[in-house]
């Protein structure tokens, strides 16, 4: 009985023996998720929503006044998205973060108001976003790594999201469907109000 | 040493379970603390409305009611409802007091209800301002009830998505608004919720 218990017992302290000697890292607070910066910064956006919701609502904004607004929008805010970023990676601290609510509150507002703005206005509402939105991720990202291809990739997610979204909305003819482009505007509009709140209470 | 090696191969246990110790000497990364519970945020937001009969029944009144009024109301309602909602869940969580919130809640049921159940055609705005007005105290109550720790952002997004898919139920069943029976179907609804109303009223005052 014992003669079996040891010949099942020493074989397997043997090759555990062996095993904990290739010691593995442990990373239980791993940063990365091991797709490679590019990636990386291509599902920060889809699992951001306080970066994702405000890009869906000026495509949605973009795409209610037509296809020169959405091809605006599709061009300069990846742009001015990476040039942010590249400005906050070097010089951000990374406040202002709890400001995004304006973002969802005004965009939202248009979309759910149907706003006939001009592409001037359109062009500007682009370009604070991005920088404002690129910067606070920017701040976020390590400069002396692979921080730039990280804003590439969320520069590319941004391209796609507004491509996806403004050009869903331009061709919509329908009463009941543009009146759910509105609707979800409010729907956002509604989230900024919450996150004043939440803001104001959390500083308080 | 050579013992061991041979009974290592022939102990067919030592084969089973070796594989075993191995996998377990091989502990991956434990990522233990990531995510910090966004996903129950959203869930929790979006079950508060549906999880309160006195919400789902105000909601859907909403949608009932703009069914019944129409264009443009079918629309104004379910737009203007979630930005006066989300006003009053601002001053819940500022900690502004709202006395009678859930008499409030209780009273929109009933108020709501009635519009149905009678058919009233008021001019949009007065519309508006009605259900403008109740809204706040739904969305007091949602504000106030925050959970703590939760992502705020990820909480009103849940509870205003909730909201207005009950407002698309209400407008789905007020479709059936056009022949006879229908009307009856609807306004029968609106009683049923005046109904329910008067019973949180009642639970309120005692």
């Amino acid at each position: 009985m014992m003669r079996r218990f040891a010949r099942f017992l020493f074989p397997n302290l043997f090759a555990s023996a062996i095993c904990l000697l290739l010691p593995r890292e442990a990373a239980a607070h791993l940063p990365t998720i091991g797709l490679g910066p590019v990636y990386d910064g291509v599902l920060h956006l889809f699992l951001s929503p306080e970066d994702l919701i405000p890009v869906i609502a000026l495509a949605l904004l973009s795409g209610q006044r037509g296809a020169p607004f959405g091809r605006r929008s599709l061009w300069l805010l990846p742009l001015a998205w990476f040039a942010g970023g590249m400005l906050g990676m070097f010089t951000g601290s990374g406040r202002g973060a709890t400001l995004t609510f304006v973002s969802f509150l005004l965009l939202g507002g248009l979309v759910a108001a149907k706003a006939r703005i001009s592409l001037a206005v359109l062009t500007v509402a682009a370009m604070l976003l991005g920088c404002f939105h690129g910067y606070l991720n920017g701040a976020g990202i390590n400069r002396y790594d692979d921080g730039t291809y990280a804003l590439l990739g969320l520069s590319l997610a941004v391209f796609v999201v507004v491509a996806l979204f403004a050009s869903l909305v331009v061709p919509l003819r329908e009463q009941w469907a543009q009146v759910a482009v509105r609707v979800a505007g409010s729907w956002i509009a509604a989230s900024g109000l919450l996150m004043l709140g939440w803001a104001v209470r959390t500083a308080s | 040493m050579k013992s061991l090696l041979k009974s290592w191969r022939t102990t067919s246990a030592s084969r089973l379970l070796a594989p075993l110790f191995i996998a377990l000497c091989y502990a991956q990364a434990a990522e233990a603390h990531v995510n910090k519970g966004e996903g129950v945020s959203f869930l929790s937001g979006f079950k508060h409305p549906i999880s309160g009969l006195d919400h789902v029944v105000a909601m859907i009144a909403v949608g009932l009611w703009g069914a019944q009024l129409g264009a443009p109301a079918i629309w104004v309602l379910p737009v203007a409802f979630p930005l006066v909602m989300a006003f009053g869940g601002m001053l819940g969580l500022l900690g502004v007091p709202l006395p009678g919130t859930e008499f409030g809640i209780a009273a929109s049921a009933i108020m709501l209800g009635a519009a149905v159940m009678l058919k009233l055609r008021p001019p949009l705005a007065v519309a508006a301002l009605l259900v403008g007005f109740f809204a706040i105290f739904h969305g007091y109550a949602h504000g106030s009830e925050l959970p703590p720790g939760e992502s705020g952002l990820l909480y009103s997004l849940g509870f205003v998505i909730a909201t207005g898919c009950l407002h698309a139920v209400g407008i789905t069943i007020g479709l059936v608004n056009r022949g006879t029976w229908g009307q009856r179907a609807v306004r029968f609804a609106g009683a049923a919720i005046a109904l329910t109303g008067v019973f949180f009223l009642y639970k309120v005052v005692s």
